[in-house]
């Protein structure tokens, strides 16, 4: 019998099928998780990130409920329409998994993040690190003659436009907390 | 009322609370303490198995059968590691599974003591949910939730990996009925509003398909009977996914057959061409759909799924409903009958028309020979000696496991076990085990192929052992089947270790084995030789020696749509899609 004349890397040669059959719009989505607080929670939710190849922006967790046990993790992902509305339908059917809300399709919501940024600067770019500091409402929480460290609390995008105005001013080190978000009103 | 009592007197308590009445397990050191309870007590049968990768199979066999979840027992370390496969297989095939593994003392964890493994880390994507119990008083109550967990919703394996010291440790026991209702309580009644969505469609629809899977076996025998009324209230054809086999008879007069990659042409052309499919508990899997921008182009679709995640996973369907199949399926029912509902009478004689047309091409035609046995043709006779019997059927994984499919008949649910989603070659033999466990007199075949019966032949000392008359029946083509197959079509007839060289002498391992040996490689011999096997009080080893290089057709080439299926090895010469291979 003659072989099939299938050209060579075409997705006949695997056996599944190769192109990505949903190739739209990507969308950028922050999900609320809340789940019971025990061990290997947030590795089993992390699982299903990697597992199913999700993205993961940024992620936060921590306890919120101590009587209940009750953890709320905040997830930034992204991908097509298709896929956020699969990546909730899977944390939701996750044996401890309570709830998810995905605050972006569920109207307006508030974003936050808090980070830290370490300046070290003499002169003149000291005094100006000092003076965007102050209109960016950071807080000094450290300082040297040499040094200060900020703290500032907002969206990613505050954070992102701070950072890159203290970079050329002697921005040193970032730690950055991750979004936690709520949605508005009641 | 509590009482105080050990972790392994607790795990054997809790397992007869739950009406537990077989474990396949073996024992190692960290689950002594447990075997030591088993070995005391009468009510709780343990079938020593040979290697860990089968007592999961086995379990898997006697949940697929009995609708009731199957237990397992293994040590710590390699005990656990060797269960992994098992897991994943019944987590792709929703089979309900509790698994106890035993771990090292608490105060160990962490040190790469012996015979430590991090299990809960290792099985956390290949169950449903997995628990340490670090605390015996806690032990109890996570069995009687992880029974829960394995059976509620999509069924699944869940896992209770249980440190030596927590199993010699004292605590009060904590019963069924006090333990607290974990918050996992997942949907089954259907949004009524869908229903009657999917009900509106129905009678309009001049094109209908019921595409069927797993879920409506899953959901117990009341579901396949309500599938069987609304088959015949509708008269709609019906197909079935490999994991659907017999929720609707072979038999039935609107059964178009399986489905899918090597399913029968009248049952992919119907999903091909139809304006209505109806989804009850199937998952659209790769193997069904083929390339999914050609996927039944013209249809509206619904699902029926308890597992919303299977919604609009891979294909987008218009009307979505979460719930059990049976519980839907009776609302279905209700709706129906209360609005008086007539089908499109006229649109579906004229599809029934349309699909006697595909029928007529008997796409499972093969060419017979007298002198060697076609494995289409050994099965046909399997059909045929043991029709009318309350058989059995499980398998391994190749072109067998397809051959099966297609010409084997199933007439109820839980008669057909096989491994769908993972494709573990070597399921077949210790699951057959399994579902001889729980049924004793049934007829229980294991239709095999040589090379996937190899994986874990060792469970014949098992059969053996227990006295499960277990018939392996073992299409010998000394080759990889379905790899060799992929190998003539897709790369160049370039045969890559797909043959299978230095086979045992079958009818010699019988006899090691304590069991029957069966050869048979002429056709004329075939009858005798398989009413022998089922004559024969006793496992059986049948080594059929068939065609070594038959293909299974009907085939759809991956990434290809279902109308552009090859019926046949003529079909294959030259381009895929020229005119030997279009259809439709």
């Amino acid at each position: 019998m003659a072989p099939l004349n299938i050209k060579k890397g075409s997705s006949s040669h695997s056996a599944y099928d190769l192109r990505d059959p949903n190739a739209e719009v990507i969308e950028q989505h922050t999900l609320a998780v809340i789940v019971d607080n025990e061990s290997g929670v947030l590795a089993r939710v992390i699982g299903l990130f990697s597992g199913r190849g999700y993205n993961i922006d940024s992620l936060t967790v921590a306890e919120v409920d101590h009587e209940g046990h009750k953890s709320r993790i905040t997830i930034v992902t992204r991908g097509t329409p298709q896929v956020i509305d699969q990546i909730e339908a899977q944390l939701r059917r996750m044996v401890p998994v309570h709830d998810v809300h995905d605050l972006t399709a569920e109207g307006p919501s508030v974003q936050r993040e808090l980070a830290l940024f370490k300046v070290a600067g003499k002169g003149a770019a000291r005094v100006e690190a000092l003076q965007l500091a102050e209109i960016f409402r950071a807080n000094v929480v450290d300082s040297t003659l040499e040094s200060f460290v900020f703290e500032m609390t907002g969206t990613p995008e505050k954070i992102d436009a701070f950072a890159d105005l203290m970079r050329p001013l002697g921005l040193l080190e970032i730690a950055r907390t991750g979004v936690a978000a709520l949605a508005r009103g009641v | 009322m509590t009482k105080s009592m050990s972790g392994a007197r607790m795990v054997v308590q809790a397992l007869k609370d739950q009406g537990v009445e077989v474990v396949f397990g073996y024992p190692g050191g960290a689950v002594l303490p447990i075997y030591d309870e088993i070995f005391q007590q009468n009510d709780i049968r343990h079938i020593l198995v040979r290697h860990e990768q089968g007592a999961v199979h086995m379990a898997e066999g006697y949940a697929r059968s009995t609708g009731k979840p199957g237990v397992v027992l293994v040590t710590s370390g390699p005990g656990a590691t060797n269960a992994v496969t098992g897991l994943t297989d019944a987590l792709m095939d929703s089979i309900p599974l509790v698994v106890l593994t035993g771990q090292v003392p608490t105060f160990m964890i962490g040190t790469d003591g012996f015979q430590e493994a991090d299990t809960v880390g290792i099985t956390r994507p290949c169950t449903k949910m997995n628990w340490l119990v670090k605390d015996t008083a806690k032990l109890s109550e996570t069995i009687h939730q992880a029974f829960h967990v394995a059976m509620k919703g999509r069924p699944g394996p869940v896992l209770v990996d249980i440190p030596k010291d927590v199993q010699f440790a004292t605590a009060d026991y904590v019963p069924m009925d006090k333990v607290k209702i974990p918050h996992y309580q997942p949907k089954t009644v259907g949004d009524p509003d869908q229903i009657a969505r999917l009900v509106e469609l129905m009678e309009s629809a001049e094109r209908p398909v019921l595409y069927t899977g797993g879920g409506v076996i899953n959901s117990g025998p009341k579901a396949s009977q309500l599938l069987r009324e609304l088959t015949a209230a509708t008269d709609f054809p019906i197909t079935s996914t490999l994991m659907g086999l017999g929720s609707y008879p072979a038999s039935g007069k609107n059964w178009l057959g399986m489905l899918g990659m090597h399913g029968l042409y009248e049952a992919n052309l119907a999903m091909h061409g139809c304006d209505l499919m109806i989804n009850i508990g199937a998952r659209f899997d790769d193997r069904i759909t083929g390339r999914i921008k050609d996927f039944s182009p013209r249809s509206k679709k619904a699902h029926i799924d308890i597992d919303p995640s299977s919604i609009n996973k891979v294909v987008r369907v218009d009307v979505g409903i979460v719930g059990d199949v049976g519980e839907v399926l009776a609302e279905v029912l209700r709706q129906w009958k209360a609005r008086g509902s007539r089908t499109n009478k006229d649109g579906l004689a004229k599809w029934w028309r349309q699909i006697n047309d595909w029928r007529a091409v008997k796409c499972l035609t093969y060419k017979n020979s007298t002198t060697t046995i076609k494995p289409q043709y050994a099965l046909e006779r399997l059909e045929a000696l043991t029709k009318g019997r309350d058989r059995y059927i499980t398998t391994e994984v190749g072109q067998h496991q397809m051959w099966a499919a297609q010409f084997l008949g199933f007439e109820d649910p839980n008669r057909w076990m096989t491994s769908g989603g993972l494709g573990t070659m070597g399921y077949g033999l210790p699951a057959s085990i399994g579902v001889q466990i729980a049924h004793p007199d049934a007829l229980v075949i294991n239709v095999a192929g040589e090379a996937s019966w190899l994986m874990n032949m060792q469970e014949m000392g098992t059969a053996m052992q227990f006295r499960a008359p277990v018939k392996q029946f073992i299409l010998n083509n000394e080759r990889l089947g379905m790899v060799r197959q992929w190998q003539e079509l897709l790369h160049g007839e370039r045969y890559s270790s797909s043959w299978s060289e230095s086979l045992p002498d079958f009818v010699k391992l019988a006899e090691a084995f304590g069991c029957k040996g069966i050869k048979c490689s002429d056709p004329k011999d075939l009858d005798d030789a398989i009413m022998q096997m089922l004559d024969y009080d006793g496992p059986v080893i049948f080594d059929c020696l068939v065609e070594k290089h038959e293909n299974c057709f009907p085939m759809i080439p991956s990434g290809k749509p279902h109308n552009e299926m090859l019926l046949g090895d003529a079909d294959t010469q030259g381009v895929i899609g020229s005119k030997g291979a279009v259809l439709v």
